[in-house]
């Protein structure tokens, strides 16, 4: 039993987006966090002092953990940003600033 | 929007189970409500519902009371129709102030402006205007550090939760699900359910002290027999549950390999010798929860000083004319005594913003309700307690503060070599608390770690703010007399 398996879950048709510009497939409804998590990537930013990886720590946009870049757009939590199709995610190091 | 057929109108902050219960009560009586909430749709933590284009046909697998569920999601669709209850969702309450300025509220009282950014971006601004307000932001995890818990794979039992109630996904393939506290129980038993192979529960109090104390529990039963289902459950997916037990350790260097685990004694010391390893990629861990006060306090609500609850009276009531709190901003209590605190607060200020003294026998079966619950969780609240020597666990080169990566050690240096001896001044000079999440998730652990008293920390805002946003909120609320129409105001219908 798998998680869609569990709520019995008819999902609309998967659609692509890029992460650093590899294809993944994610479903509708689902945010950058959650289609990343569904694909095996558990982190997807380094942070600024020690270049330690980081993804998901409270699932609900409080921590701050998850911080993504987005379609260019920097620090975007994960856990809350919905994907859309041909959304490009990108890994973020720092401050998401110094690219 | 135009507005004025004389109705009077609360703004609810929160769609859980509180600030739904609250919208409910007092659309019943007539009250016009905005009901303003971050998420995309309603629910809260407890009732968080699957993204909708999953297209889940049995989202109640992964809940529990549907029924109650049903019930909350038919009336807020019957009163959505009636024209009575609008629901905003996507929108992030940054900010709730009393006006200076303008007409009294039909309570006599100064109207509010309640000031959000929408969409998941949180850039666009938006103020909604009220007669009332009513607090129901609920909380969030609180987890103290261990060396490794800021590896990927580390997660907490909430969020955990709420990434597979919401999501539909999970972080990996075998868990462990640890801490304290009755939310490890659905979280070890909804994960199980998903597919998760959960190799051990390992929770640091030891339950049975409960039953030593049944006397204050025999009010509820149904908490009894609700905590004795979890506990069926999981011996029928076989997690293994280890009481009195710790997670002292999480290893892998990108990612979560193993824990390591060890028994506490009766004092609360870990063990020597009582270390084990299990291999996971996932650890879901908290230690209780703590409230979201950030906008009771902006707005000048009395707050406990440890901040761990917005103090009301009978009705709900802060101490802020107007403005009402129910949930777990009112203390952490779980969805059962949010709905009872919602129910309260929105039949006491349905009939006061209709100029009615509320006749508190119209919500007897709630306030019996809420007595009970609280002084069970008065009980839960003594047994679920943190180990009592977690800081002897972290070692000084444990992070500590995750936005800023301050470490224990740091934190030690500076109550030790530098004197610091309150919060404030170990934030001043290690910048532990002073990133993104604004200490939230440190909050504890700095203080634990420097020995000093937790305290209220004064944020602002609860949500960071676009500098264009904050400037031009300040015009129109900042300066009395000087009333500026905003054209994104979004009065409630
Ligand atoms: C991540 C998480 C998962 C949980 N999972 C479970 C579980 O599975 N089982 C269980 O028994 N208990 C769970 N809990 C405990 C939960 O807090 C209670 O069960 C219950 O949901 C509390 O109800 P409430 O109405 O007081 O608050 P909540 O349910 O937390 O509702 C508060 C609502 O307010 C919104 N909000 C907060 N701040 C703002 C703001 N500034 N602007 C706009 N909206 C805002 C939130 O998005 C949320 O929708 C969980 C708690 C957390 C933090
Ligand atoms: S995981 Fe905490 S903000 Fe996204």
């Amino acid at each position: 039993m798998n998680p869609l398996e569990l709520a019995d879950a008819a999902p609309g048709p998967a659609f692509a987006v890029t992460l650093d510009g590899r294809e993944l497939a994610a479903l509708p409804g689902q945010t950058v966090g959650a289609a990343l998590w569904a694909a095996g990537v558990t982190s997807w930013r380094t942070t600024r002092g020690e270049s330690r990886p980081r993804g998901i720590f409270c699932g609900i946009g409080v921590c701050f953990d998850c911080l993504v870049t987005v379609n260019d757009r920097p620090n975007q939590r994960a856990c809350l940003v919905p994907l859309r199709p041909g959304d490009a995610i990108r890994t973020q190091e720092g401050t998401g600033h110094e690219l | 929007m135009s507005s004025d057929d004389g109705r009077p109108r609360l703004a609810v902050v929160g769609a859980g189970p509180a600030g739904l219960a609250a919208a409910l009560a007092a659309a019943g009586q007539g009250v016009r409500v905005m009901v303003i909430d971050s998420a995309e749709a309603p629910g809260g933590q407890f009732y968080r519902q699957p993204a909708a284009g999953l297209g889940a046909r049995r989202p109640q697998a992964l809940h529990h009371q549907w029924r109650t569920w049903r019930r909350l999601r038919e009336g807020l669709d019957r009163h959505i129709a009636a024209g009575l209850v609008t629901h905003r969702p996507d929108h992030h309450v940054w900010c709730v102030e009393q006006r200076p300025e303008g007409p009294l509220s039909s309570l006599g009282s100064r109207r509010f402006t309640v000031h959000a950014l929408r969409g998941p971006a949180q850039e666009d601004p938006v103020e909604v205007r009220a007669d009332a307000v009513l607090l129901a932001t609920g909380g969030y995890e609180k987890v103290l550090p261990f060396p490794g818990w800021t590896l990927p794979g580390v997660v907490t039992a909430g969020g955990a939760q709420a990434m597979l109630k919401g999501g539909l996904v999970v972080s990996g393939r075998t868990a462990v699900v640890a801490g304290t506290g009755p939310l490890l129980l659905p979280v070890a038993t909804g994960l199980a359910a998903a597919g998760v192979t959960v190799a051990a529960l390992v929770e640091s109090a030891d339950p049975k002290a409960l039953v030593r104390r049944a006397g204050a529990l025999a009010g509820r039963a149904d908490k009894l027999a609700e905590g004795a289902g979890y506990a069926v459950e999981l011996l029928r997916r076989r997690v293994r549950t280890l009481v009195r037990h710790t997670v002292v350790e999480a290893h892998g260097t990108d990612r979560l390999e193993a824990v390591t685990v060890a028994e506490l004694d009766a004092g609360g010391r870990v063990r020597p010798g009582s270390e084990r390893r299990i291999r996971c990629d996932t650890l879901a861990v908290g230690h209780g929860m703590l409230p979201h006060t950030d906008l009771a306090e902006a707005l000048g609500c009395r707050v406990e000083p440890d901040g761990t609850r917005v103090w009301v009276d009978d009705e709900q009531r802060t101490d802020v004319p107007g403005a009402w709190a129910a949930g777990e901003i009112t203390g952490i209590g779980g969805a059962a005594l949010s709905l009872a605190e919602g129910h309260i607060a929105g039949r006491s200020a349905g009939a006061r913003l209709q100029g009615r003294e509320p006749v508190p026998d119209e919500w007897a079966a709630a306030a019996k309700s809420r007595g009970e619950l609280r002084e069970f969780l008065g009980v839960l609240d003594t047994v679920y307690v943190p180990p009592a020597h977690w800081v002897d666990q972290v070692t000084d080169d444990t992070v500590v503060c995750r936005c800023e990566e301050v470490t224990a050690g740091a934190v030690r240096v500076a109550v030790a070599e530098l004197g610091a001896g309150d919060v404030r001044t170990v934030k001043l000079l290690t910048r532990a608390g002073m990133g993104w999440c604004q200490g939230r998730m440190c909050g504890p652990a700095v203080a634990g770690i420097a020995g000093c008293a937790e305290a209220v920390s004064r944020r602002p805002f609860a949500r960071p703010v676009p500098l264009g946003v904050l400037a031009r909120a300040g015009e129109t609320a900042g300066k009395p007399g000087k009333p500026r129409e905003n054209e994104d105001a979004d009065d409630i219908p």
